[in-house]
């Protein structure tokens, strides 16, 4: 099975030729702002600096917000329901993602979350497994490894 | 911006809110123009002698030039004639526009119109790429219950209080013959309502639908012999965001610590009072954004209508209902109504025109003479408009 991102540019995979790779996020930095954002532009958003140098970001962090979308909105591509939230990183960035627990209910505020690889669909053309980030709960030390498709 | 009290509202119209099949965007835009032309006293124009000198036209979904084929199918046209996209927000963007060009002396009269015929369920915008929808990241209602959540958290918000709101606005929509959802409900029936994205159930949700709505604007002529009171546009204020929030309606994909930057609600808010020349304590009605339940409670706040905290209190006590402290969404809001983007905002400025001159019927508040209309919505593009008598 050959992987392949969503879109190019928001993060970098392991190794596309294991059975199910880690993921890095593709952030930015200035160090004029002193500030991080994702994904990567030339300009830092919140400041207009341009010094922004590519940045990898932490794969840990705590669970900020969630929620879960239960019917399909327009041009997904995934099952559903499929969890939504906000995971505050070590560094203070707030980075909105899937969520791979689905039921709101045994998530709480604050609690360790993790950088995995989520599958969305297969390419017909290709075969590929299409994936995009996601975060997991727990703290194990396999950052960026996830069992496999979350069902 | 004191040149804006010279702009009055002369004349509104609407088409109701709701599913008209077989009726195109233009037919109710001609509907909603033709009513708001009558009701300024300005009916019967033709090419040769148009009544008003320009014509800015709100919608989002509408097409190119969709405001060319509504004053076209009234022969009116000649003048310049503007579409305005600012997303939810667009009625305000094209009413400041319009309330700017006046003031400035470009022109003396100019007609704003909304229109909007939008397909059931979740909107789909083009604002998102479309890797973004494919990956989930874009399901709008997604967006407002992680705002919902966090008002929750921080502010004391329950979901009894987010029905509370839907259950207040549908018994105004009772009596608003313009609305698309006009029976009470109970907050039981509201949190039986199936969960679209928790804490947010389907009935806390506005509908997309269809409508038009349309405002003459004129400059104030204060010799003017009127039976009826003069209604003054005191302030239309449009912002966008300041980056940093991550649950701000410019809907990034990251944020900081977002606690010293202001939502762009609040800039238009702050923006408006300043231009009215007056505090959030003299406005008498308001309507507000309820694109969900919540959306109403966290703009309390932004719009200065309540501190930090104070919202679960003011829907609980019945301070924001029509006989209340100072009612907010008489007209059902967006939850009675529903919400063709290009129309709400200045189906809103329709709402108040009849508060401030008390043709409201049922749903008069008694003896207003200040409203505040506001909206945000996709950009982030936010409009506060006041309007006193």
């Amino acid at each position: 099975m050959t992987v392949r991102a969503v879109e190019p540019g928001l993060f970098r995979i392991g190794d596309p030729e294991t059975e199910w790779p880690s993921i890095t996020l593709i952030g930015g930095w200035s160090p004029t702002s002193r500030l991080a954002h994702f994904p990567l532009l030339d300009t830092c958003p919140y400041t207009g600096a341009t010094d922004v140098e590519e940045r990898d970001l932490g794969t840990r962090g705590t669970l900020w917000g969630w929620t879960a979308v239960t019917a399909p909105p327009p041009g997904y591509r995934g099952h559903v329901p499929y969890g939504f939230g906000i995971v505050e990183l070590s560094d203070g960035l707030r980075v909105l993602g899937r969520i791979t627990e689905s039921d709101p209910s045994l998530l709480s505020f604050g609690q360790p979350m993790r950088l995995v690889a989520e599958a969305l669909y297969t390419d017909d053309d290709t075969g590929d497994t299409v994936i995009t980030w996601a975060f997991a709960p727990g703290a194990s030390d396999r950052d960026g490894v996830a069992e496999g498709p979350a069902a | 911006m004191s040149a804006l009290n010279r702009v009055e509202v002369a004349g509104i119209g609407i088409h109701p809110f709701g599913r008209f099949d077989g009726k195109s965007v233009t037919r109710m835009g001609v509907d909603a123009v033709r009513d708001a032309l009558a009701d300024a006293g300005l009916g019967g124009g033709s090419p040769m002698k148009p009544p008003f000198q320009a014509a800015f036209c709100a919608t989002a979904y509408s097409g190119v030039a969709a405001g060319h084929k509504v004053l076209g199918a009234l022969a009116l046209t000649g003048m310049p004639i503007v579409d305005i996209e600012a997303g939810c927000a667009s009625g305000g963007a094209a009413l400041q526009l319009a309330a700017g060009a006046i003031a400035a002396g470009q022109f003396d009269c100019v007609l704003v119109f909304g229109i909007e015929k939008m397909p059931k369920g979740i909107i789909r915008s083009s604002f998102f790429e479309p890797w973004r929808e494919e990956a989930g990241l874009a399901a709008t209602p997604s967006y407002f219950a992680l705002r919902a959540q966090r008002l929750m958290r921080e502010r004391g918000v329950t979901k009894a209080h987010l029905a509370e709101v839907v259950v207040k606005n549908r018994r105004h929509g009772v009596n608003n013959p313009n609305a698309m959802f006009r029976k009470e409900v109970t907050a039981d029936e509201v949190l039986a309502s199936r969960t679209v994205c928790e804490p947010l159930h389907l009935w806390m949700l506005c509908s997309p639908n269809e409508g038009a709505a349309a405002v003459v604007l004129r400059r104030a002529r204060p010799d003017a012999n009127t039976h009826r009171p003069t209604i003054t546009l005191r302030a239309a204020a449009l912002r966008s965001h300041l980056p940093g929030s991550v649950l701000g309606e410019a809907t990034p994909l990251s944020g900081i610590d977002d606690s010293a930057i202001p939502p762009a609600s609040r800039l238009a808010a702050d923006s408006a009072y300043e231009a009215a020349g007056l505090g959030p304590d003299e406005v008498d009605v308001v309507e507000c954004q309820d694109t969900d339940a919540a959306r109403e409670l966290i703009s309390y706040e932004e719009l200065r209508l309540c501190a930090p905290g104070e919202q679960a209190r003011l829907v609980s006590d019945g301070g924001v209902s029509v006989g209340g402290r100072r009612p907010v969404n008489p007209s059902g809001g967006l939850l009675s109504k529903g919400e063709p983007l290009g129309a709400s905002a200045l189906a809103q400025v329709v709402e108040l025109v009849e508060q401030l001159r008390g043709t409201a019927g049922p749903r008069q508040v008694a003896g207003a003479t200040v409203g505040l209309a506001h909206t945000v919505g996709r950009g982030a593009n936010a409009c506060v408009m006041i309007v006193s008598r």
